[in-house]
This record gives structure tokens, sequence and C-alpha cells, in this order.
């Protein structure tokens, strides 16, 4: 028997307790029957209550392990159906520019040049703005508007990515081709080369930089209110600006918890598809212009994977996506960690 | 005034400037996209769109009938699959879990999932269920549509319970109820509105997944009820459509586009404004 919040009762105690309890100083001999017969149904009872117990543990407790057996399930399977690849390309997979399916010549580095590029963008554009957004909801805004708006900002990260890549491509991409391409290409920087399709790796990262924005912003609000008003209060009470209490204490006091927020954004534009697959273009060269289309992990999976030739070209395209996985995994690891350890030091934990 | 005291006003103001034009940004964003979504999308909203099934590449008219029921039959089943998988998962993390070294490595696990690429889900569930069987199928969309809601009603389930104070729980097992009565009748009951909220939460979510069903359910060209086959879903339907050359494919994929954003919103809408009190993603 322990002391823990939920100490079981189990059979014994409780029977030592109703033994306690129903034990009558008072009663005859002819009663002791009677409580006997009590006792005994009471002790029936409870025993039952202890196997049922017994099996509601177990069975919570299996469905709890189903979920660890999906993400062993999920690592195997990639493993296992990437293994024919990575037994003919080795590591060499990893660094191979060429991603030719009629050749059978399977090469990562444009899918991953392509995921790790856009992503890389988005968060150099959402991080700012997010950071603003977070900073608005938490000091400044009037408080009828705080709720509204914080649902509002909640209510933009649910809308569906292929919502954001259709609109992305309809009505982003030529707006975005008309008006901001050629500002960009008159810098004549060789980042910003080539035609001005509307479509590539640049508008890929703004949509996706959209896409993350509410999801980083609502984080990043989070972790600013657990900072202690008493804080706060005692920085405004020397006469710091807004600015000055969110730069001098806020910031620093939540610094995990923020660079957390940003890697969970990075993880999920790291896996981000249907946004990325509609305005990315599609096509397996590098090019060193922003302007270029190009492929992301998962765009690739998307747009080849219900095709693909049977043999080389299924196990690569498995390859690629164990290589995602991995990346990801090790993104949200190392920003669960982080926010864990920012949150034990707020002592909300 | 000191220019010290100068310079650190205008910083503030600023700060506050740039913080401000953020907000108005990511709000307009958020507004122009519903706005082009339905003023394109609500005019294709006919009853040709809710009757009709996909036409054929260069026929005239059609609708996203079969789509639109494969879609209900998948996101149903799969959130009817998912509930009592994830709310009792969560009463195991939120009851027996408070020490087990198991309970915080399965936290960690369903974190993970949580924002895993869904196309990686994708990818597993055709390995499960699409190659081992060697056909595309609606069950197997389903299981991967169940994959991703799973966390999603974990973690609601077990931050709800968390909240349960202790003397709720203490004083159902001083009136003598065994434990699963307690967590079930008891605590689980205290917190339905949460519960409801976060399955809801999930629904939503799974509505809009596209990448875990391009590869199990594919899509089907024609009204299909049978789900051990390929089945037409709204989200691929649209991504097939929207990049073709089509007219009115393409105006069918603006219609659908607008059907999914408002079941999405109005799903998220209702979770938030319903249960505002009880919400804790």
């Amino acid at each position: 028997m322990g002391f823990g919040r939920f100490a079981e009762p189990t059979a014994t105690d409780t029977m030592t307790l109703t033994a306690n309890t129903t034990a009558n100083p008072n009663s005859n001999p002819n009663s002791a029957g009677k409580d006997a017969i009590a006792l005994a149904e009471q002790a029936r009872r409870v025993a039952a209550f202890g196997m049922q117990d017994r099996l509601f543990k177990a069975v919570t407790f299996s469905f709890a392990a189903l979920v660890m057996l999906a993400l062993a399930g999920i690592l195997a399977s990639l493993l296992i159906k990437a293994w024919p690849s990575l037994e003919a390309f080795g590591l060499g997979f990893l660094v191979g520019t060429r991603w030719a399916p009629n050749e059978d010549v399977f090469g990562a580095v444009i899918a991953i040049y392509g995921t790790l590029v856009t992503s890389g963008i988005a968060l150099a554009i959402a991080v700012p703005l997010s950071f603003g957004i977070a900073v608005f909801l938490t000091e400044t805004c009037p408080t009828w508007l705080r709720q509204p708006l914080g649902t509002a900002i909640e209510l933009l990260a649910g809308v569906p990515s292929i919502i954001f890549g259709f609109w992305g491509l309809f009505v982003f991409a030529p707006i975005f081709q008309e008006y901001v391409q050629p500002l960009l290409a008159a810098t004549k920087l060789p980042l910003f080369s080539g035609p001005p399709l509307g479509i590539g790796i640049l508008t890929a990262s703004v949509i996706l930089a959209l896409m993350i924005i509410p999801f980083i912003a609502s984080v990043m609000r989070d972790v600013f209110q657990t900072v202690p008003p008493v804080l706060k209060e005692s920085a405004y009470g020397l006469g710091c600006t807004t600015w000055e209490v969110v730069r001098n204490i806020v910031l620093p006091y939540t610094r995990v918890g923020v660079v957390g927020g940003v890697m969970l954004g990075l993880g999920r534009a790291l896996g981000e598809t249907m946004a990325v697959t509609f305005v990315i273009g599609n096509a397996n060269r590098l090019s060193a212009s922003l302007f270029a289309p190009g492929n992301s992990i998962a765009s690739t999976l998307a747009n080849e994977f219900a095709e693909a030739a049977p043999g080389l070209h299924v196990s690569s395209l498995f390859a690629l996506g164990l290589v995602l996985f991995l990346i990801t995994f090790v993104v949200l690891a190392a920003a669960k960690w982080m926010i864990q350890s920012g949150e034990r030091a707020a002592g909300s934990k | 005034m000191s220019s010290i005291y100068l310079r650190r006003k205008i910083a503030d103001k600023l700060a506050l400037v740039l913080s401000l034009m953020a907000v108005v940004f990511g709000v307009s964003a958020l507004l122009w996209i519903l706005w082009t979504l339905f003023s394109n999308g609500l005019a294709a909203l006919t009853l040709d769109f809710f009757t009709q099934s996909t036409p054929a590449p260069g026929t005239e008219g059609g609708g996203l009938a079969n789509a639109i029921v494969g879609s209900i039959l998948m996101v149903g089943l799969a959130t009817l699959i998912s509930t009592p998988v994830g709310i009792l998962a969560g009463i195991y993390l939120a009851e027996y879990g408070d020490r087990s070294k198991f309970a915080s490595m399965t936290r960690f696990v369903l974190d993970v999932m949580l924002s895993a690429p869904s196309i990686v889900v994708g990818l597993f569930v055709y390995a499960l269920a699409v190659a081992t069987l060697r056909h595309f199928s609606g069950w197997a969309g389903t299981l991967a549509l169940a994959l991703i809601a799973v966390p999603v009603i974990v973690r609601t389930t077990e931050n709800m319970l968390r909240l349960v104070p202790g003397s709720l729980r203490e004083a159902a097992f001083a009136l003598g109820a065994p434990r699963w009565k307690v967590a079930i009748v008891v605590t689980l009951r205290a917190v339905r509105g949460g519960v409801v909220t976060g399955v809801l939460l999930a629904l939503a979510r799974i509505t809009g997944e596209t990448a875990p069903l391009l590869f199990t359910a594919l899509n089907n060209q024609f009204f299909s009820l049978n789900m051990s086959g390929p089945m037409a879903n709204l989200p691929v339907v649209i991504y097939n459509f929207a990049m073709s050359p089509y007219e009115n494919w393409q105006s069918l994929a603006w219609g659908g586009a607008a059907l999914i954003a408002l079941v999405v919103l109005a799903i998220n809408i209702a979770a938030r404004v319903a249960f505002s009190d009880k919400v804790q993603a």
C-alpha cells in the first residue's frame, strides 16, 4: 500500500477496514453469522474490483503501447522497404546529385536541398513575423481583442495545407510573378536570376512561411505567458519601455522555449507536403537561383510515388522518406527537450 | 529630453509598430486566403456539385459527390477507430503514468508522431496495407488518417484528465469505487467537454489531410462505396484537378477547396467557442 496520489485500495486494506468498522462489540452470537456472511460478500466484491482494475490497467496500457508500436512500425517499414536502394547506393545516396528514374540512378541531394532551402527561408521569414505577433498578443494588445485575435491566429494554424498550396498556385504565384519577382530580379543577384516563373523554390518558401507563422506565433505566445508578471512589473516600475521589457526580461527568460518553438515550426516545415508540392515546380535539378523550380523530399514522394516503377525507384523513394523521417525526428526531439527544460526553468511542470 | 531617453522611446515605438504590422500581415493573409477561396469556390457549390460524380477528362459538368462521400466515409471511420484508442491511451498516461518510464517514453513518441510528416505515415501504411494486399483501398486510407488522429486525441485527453483535481478522485475512492470506475465515470465525465474538443480538433485535422491518402486510398473516378478498393476523396481530387488544364475541373477544385476550408473552420470554431473554457490545445 503506497501513499501516492493514486494509492490503489487493495483487497486486504479494505477488508481490514470493513472488519474494523463492522465488528460490532454488542453483537450477540446469532448475528455473528450474518456479519461473517456480509464480510465474505464484501471481500468477494472487493476482490472482483481488484481484478477489474488489473484488466482496466492492462487494456489502457495496451492501447498506449500501440502508439509505440506504430512508431516502431514506421521506422521498421521504412528501413525494410528502403533497403534495396541503400544496398545499391550506400551512403552515396545522400550525396548523389542525379535523380533519373529511367536510368535507375538516384541521388537524394536535389530533394534534400529543396527541403532544407525552402524550410530555411520559410523560417527566416516566419520567425520575425511570429515574434512580432506574439509580442503584440502578450504586451500591447487591448484586452478585448486578445481572445478573438488569438483565436484567429489559431484558426489560421488549422487551415489544411492543401488550401495553402491551392491558393498559392492560383492566387499568389501570378501576383508574385508579376510584381515581386521583377523587383528581386532587378537586384541582379545570381540568387534571383532566371525567368520569373511565379512558382519555384522562393514561392514555396513564402507559402511555407505563411503556413508556419501561426504555429510558431502560438507557441511563442504560450511561452511568453509563462513569464511571472512580477518580473515584468518590476521592470516597468523601474521605467522600462515595453520593448525593453520584452528584450531584456521576457526574451532571456523564455529563450530556450522560444528556440524550442522555432524548431517545432522547423519540424513542421520540413515535413510539409501539399503546400510545397503545388508551387515548387517539380523539377529534378539543382540550381543556384531561388526562382528556379526544384523539388523537396515530400514533393518528390507526392509526385512520383503513385506511379513509381517497383524495384529501385520505389525503394529510393522509401529511402527518401526514411531520410525525411530521421531529420524531422531529430529536430522534433531537440525541440521537445528544449521546451521541456524551458518549462522546468519556469517551474510550471 | 536627453538623447538616450529619446532613443529609447523611438526604439520602443518602432518595435510596437513592427509588431502591429506583423499582426496586420498575419490577419490579412488569413482574410485574403479565405476571401479568394470563398469568392471563387462558393459559386461552384451547386446542386450538381453534391450529386454528380467526378467527370472524365474533357467532359463537361460533373460534381464531387463520390469524393465527398468517400471523404466522409474515411474520415468518419478513422475518427471512430481513433477515438476509443486515443481516449484509453490518454487515460493510461494520465492515471497510471506519473512515475512510469514507459509513460514518459510514450509521451515523447506521441509528440514526435504529432508533428511527424504525414506523408511518412502514408508510406508506412502503404508498406503495411497496400503493398502486402497489392491494391489501394479505402481501409488503408482510413488507417493512415487514424494514425494521424490518435496522437491529437491522446494528448488532449491526457491534458484534460490532468486538470481534474486529485480531491475528486480521492472522494470517489473513499466511497469505495474501483479504479476503472473512478477513471471513466468520475474523472473522464468531469472533462468530457475537453475530450470532445480534442476529438473535434483531430477530426478537423484529418479532414484536410492529403498526403497520407495519396498512395493509400489513391483516387476513384467513379462513385464507389467499396472500402477494399481505391476510394475517391476530396483532398486528392482537389490536388489532381487543380493541376489539370480543364476549366470545369479547376472550378470543381475551387469548390472542393472552399468546402474543405468551410468544414475545417466550422469544426475548429465549434470546438474552440463551444468549449472555450475547457480547451487546452
